[in-house]
């Protein structure tokens, strides 16, 4: 296997190839006279500002301990990010639930798509190229490397990210939480788990 | 033509010389549609600055069928024109 292969590659993207070109095309972008470096810094900024996982995490936590969010959740993602206060994604949202018998991956094989406002900035490993392409193809194997081994039985479905769409994982509630409160179950959730890449 | 849910569809097995986000590993396969997701711009006619429009469907395909093995499924999100009836 090579260096290439391995799902967590976390390559610092400002020395990658792509780096420079998204520098270029930013460069044309104001020798056009169409943004200029503070537009497109201060437009990042606004971006990265309010985009936190911890924004998927409370939706998932309240689906857990609300059963009519839940629905809705499952049935309209932006209406139920909009309850919580997540407007204006400007993306379709679609949460897939884990169940005891189906367990959710998310991935993008055509370039890096995700709920950046929902999950905060992507993973490297999510952009890297081992992971894009081997999740469709060998699940089971991607997720042991990230320590996770489904109990027999369950059926992994992924979902691959090529259109307007934005995926989101509903992770299963952990057992022993049934005295906790939705701000204490956020806690326990993690990005890898609203990506499916864990389990909670 | 437009398809509902349960319908058996073919991802087309063309490769067009042009930008399309149909990928690769599924072109020529048949698989379920699961979901109708919306009315939304081609990506292959935005490119030509185009907007034409289409309906986008979720297609459940078997991994044995994608790859000759694997007991899990890949959903993939299809517009129209790169979808056949299977």
């Amino acid at each position: 296997m090579s260096e290439h292969d391995h799902v967590h590659d976390d390559a610092d993207h400002h020395d990658l190839p792509v780096a420079a070109r998204v520098r270029r095309l930013e460069e044309r972008l104001i020798a056009a006279g169409l943004a200029s470096d503070e537009e497109i810094d201060a437009f990042l900024a606004r971006l990265y500002e309010s985009a936190s996982p911890v924004n998927g995490a409370r939706m998932a936590a309240r689906a857990w301990t609300d059963p009519a969010y839940r629905e809705l959740l499952l049935s309209d993602g932006n209406a139920a990010a909009a309850e919580l206060g997540f407007t204006e994604l400007g993306y379709q949202l679609r949460v897939v639930a884990n169940t005891p018998d189906t367990h959710n991956v998310i991935v993008c094989t055509l370039c890096s798509c995700y709920p950046v406002s929902l999950l905060g900035p992507s993973p490297g490993w999510y952009k890297s190229f081992a992971y894009r392409s081997r999740t469709v193809r060998e699940p089971h194997a991607v997720l042991a490397e990230f320590g996770v081994t489904l109990p027999a039985g369950v059926r992994i479905s992924v979902w691959d990210s090529t259109s307007e769409a934005r995926y989101l994982v509903l992770p299963v509630r952990p057992a022993g939480t049934d005295g906790m409160t939705a701000a204490e179950l956020a806690e326990l959730v993690t990005l890898k788990g609203l990506i499916g890449t864990a389990l909670v | 033509m437009s398809y509902a849910v349960g319908d058996r569809v073919r991802a087309r097995a063309g490769d067009p010389d042009k930008h399309t986000r149909l990928p690769r590993y599924v072109r020529g396969q048949a698989g379920e549609v699961v979901a109708l997701l919306g009315e939304w711009v081609l990506p292959d006619s935005s490119v030509a600055g185009l907007a034409a429009t289409e309906t986008c469907y979720a297609v459940r395909f078997a991994a044995a069928d994608l790859f000759g093995s694997g007991d899990h499924t890949v959903t993939v999100d299809l517009w129209e024109s790169y979808l056949e009836r299977a």
